[in-house]
């Protein structure tokens, strides 16, 4: 009886986890909610779709039927070659965020091990880290990226997404490192390293879980900014190759001004498609964000 | 106060040459230099070609190039255009007005959105007009630039025929007139309120959340007890505090714009520097784009200056010791 009640009051205390926090500060933002399944649903559609239909036959050119109307036997009409525009919509949906997701992805490694880097350890290593960023940041990215697209001799979705990686893991490794620095005055990370724990254990095991809900609403806004700047720069002419077709590939046949005002059937599904995953994202990241400051919970 | 802007400001001579360093090694890496023209000609012998290029310094080691190559920078000669067939200074010379004046009237234009939306959802947050701005920077922060101005240019260009759908003015009109300056204005408008719109989102947020801190503080409710209008608290006391770190923001601002002007010049057809780096991408001529590139990077590097100087001008604890 007694062993029962103290049983009891140690679950009561205990904190729910972060994954749980999340979920229910998602739960109670409609919004965020909305979105979350919204997104899962048309991902999910947009994949198994683009496993289906066959690219080759999006792809081929066919001069017959060059800019028809959205009718029965094109949904959303043809482009300047007779190509299906929602073949396209799905192809580009599929590609653009993919390859958005990997450079997330890649920007937020290098980004990690930079911050938790310079944060922990300081001193020199935090001062060269931190002028490198700095200089990076001074930089005119979106030009800098135009021009190694250029130059670089063989141009591949592989090569894309490093260049992009190039330039934009800065903002992400000043924020983790001002996190760490700031977790690595607290008494825990002292008492840890006096009882003699490897520094790599101390970043991976004690400081990194603490930050993890400030990785975790990053990663979320900036999947929907790299989604937005992919998009812009093939719509620019210097993203994805052209093997590799994009919602941009699609607005950028927008920048002949015939298709732009009479031809609305063939960019602008493209950019709502874009604005609405941006929207979605960035909605499901607010909820994110204020679930990793306690103060703004709604839950 | 002047040692840090000294300090600053030598911080950034190593910038300036990391930048000069990278960005003429890109231009190495470009294909094709300022004899790629005479060496597909088959009249001149492999000899010939080479005692040309041992003239023109191309055979030179890399640093004895880049040299050459930054002290002609430093005294304004960016080398010729391959397509223009005139000094590259000069075809920037012709652009680089349209732009700055692009750049002035977007930044004109963002802070007079920013400023009356970002006091009046401060002000009264938690209300209706605090909700429909923040449900307006919800949205503008995930809008991107290029289908906003897009969309924009479709309604108010095309559709609707309200403004001009390309150009920097009309070319019925006499240089000098008064049309002539009313017609730039009228083709600036469209591409800059597009930038402004989306542009604001962040100065809005930053006002309302500075004034939110700043409308409980001990000089606010003084204020309040001596029986100052409301209004006049705000303007005269809260305003005033809430701005310095917006001031600060203004060099990051102008950094942001050198970025945006490829995207948004682009899409009007606006003949400014951004358009000029795009098509001579395009072109190959990449005398202008270096040139672009490094005239474009040393305003960034500018703007940031400019930030943090108005920074530690306005608040004392971040200098540097």
């Amino acid at each position: 009886m007694k062993a029962d009640a103290v049983k009891n009051v140690q679950l009561a205390d205990r904190s729910p986890s972060g994954i749980k926090i999340i979920w229910q500060e998602i739960k109670k933002d409609r919004l965020a909610l909305g979105s979350f399944y919204f997104l899962l649903i048309f991902l999910a559609s947009v994949y198994i779709a683009s496993f289906m239909i066959d690219q080759k036959a999006i792809a081929r050119v066919d001069i017959f039927s060059i800019y028809l109307m959205p009718s029965d036997a094109h949904l959303l009409g043809t482009d300047y070659a007779g190509r299906d525009i929602l073949g396209q919509l799905i192809f580009g949906t599929s590609n653009s965020f993919t390859i958005s997701l990997c450079i997330t992805i890649l920007t937020a490694l290098m980004g990690l091990c930079a911050g938790l880097i310079a944060g922990y350890f300081g001193g020199i290593v935090d001062n060269v880290i931190m002028r490198v960023i700095d200089f990076i940041m001074s930089l005119p990215s979106t030009m800098m990226i135009i021009v190694f697209v250029t130059v670089v001799p063989k141009f591949t979705v592989t090569n894309f997404i490093f260049i992009m990686s190039i330039f934009l893991w800065t903002g992400k490794a000043r924020l983790i490192r001002s996190k760490t620095l700031a977790e690595r005055e607290l008494e825990y990370v002292q008492a840890s390293q006096t009882l003699g724990t490897p520094h790599w254990k101390i970043i991976l095991y004690h400081i990194l879980p603490n930050i993890s809900s400030v990785i975790i609403v990053n990663f979320t806004l900036n999947l929907a900014g790299n989604i937005g700047l992919e998009t812009a720069l093939t719509f620019l002419g210097f993203g994805l190759p052209e093997s590799t077709p994009s919602l941009g590939t699609l607005i950028s046949y927008a920048r002949n001004p015939d298709v732009l005002e009479n031809k609305w059937w063939i960019w602008l599904p493209a950019a709502a498609i874009i604005l609405v995953l941006m929207l979605s994202i960035n909605f499901i990241g607010h909820a994110l964000k204020r679930s990793a400051d306690a103060r703004q919970r709604r839950g | 106060m002047w040692k840090f802007i000294l300090r600053r400001f030598l911080v950034m001579i190593p910038q300036l040459f990391l930048l000069s360093v990278i960005v003429f090694a890109l231009a190495k890496q470009m294909p094709g230099d300022a004899l790629t023209g005479v060496s597909m000609d088959p009249r001149i012998s492999p000899e010939r070609l080479y005692e040309l290029r041992e003239k023109a310094g191309l055979n030179d080691p890399w640093y004895e190039q880049y040299r050459r190559w930054i002290s002609g920078i430093a005294q304004g000669d960016f080398g010729k255009s391959y397509t223009h067939k005139i000094p590259v200074s000069e075809v920037i010379a012709e652009r680089i007005w349209n732009t700055v004046f692009l750049a002035l009237i977007t930044l004109i234009l963002t802070y007079l959105l920013a400023i009356p939306m970002g006091i009046a959802s401060g002000r009264f947050n938690d209300t209706w007009i605090d909700k429909v701005v923040t449900g307006y920077n919800y949205l503008g922060f995930a809008t991107p630039i290029f289908i906003f101005a897009l969309i924009m240019l479709f309604v108010f260009g095309f559709s609707l025929g309200w403004f001009p759908t390309g150009g920097s003015v009309d070319s019925k009109v006499d240089a000098g007139t008064f049309a002539y300056y009313l017609s730039k204005l009228h083709h600036v408008i469209l591409p800059a309120l597009s930038t402004a719109l989306i542009a604001t989102v962040g100065t809005v947020q930053y006002l309302r959340n500075e004034i939110i801190d700043n409308k409980y503080k001990d000089y606010a409710r003084t204020a309040r007890s001596k029986g100052i209008p409301e209004t006049q608290i705000y303007t005269r006391h809260i305003f005033r505090n809430s701005l310095l770190p917006i001031a600060a923001f203004l060099g990051y601002e102008i950094t942001g714009l050198v970025g945006g002007t490829v995207i948004i010049e682009t899409i009007f057809s606006y003949p400014g520097v951004g358009q000029l780096f795009v098509s001579s991408i395009g072109l190959r001529d990449f005398s202008v784009v270096t040139a672009i590139v490094m005239m474009l990077g040393f305003a960034t590097l500018l703007g940031t200056l400019l930030s943090d100087i108005i920074l530690s001008v306005v608040d004392p604890r971040i200098r540097i010791e």
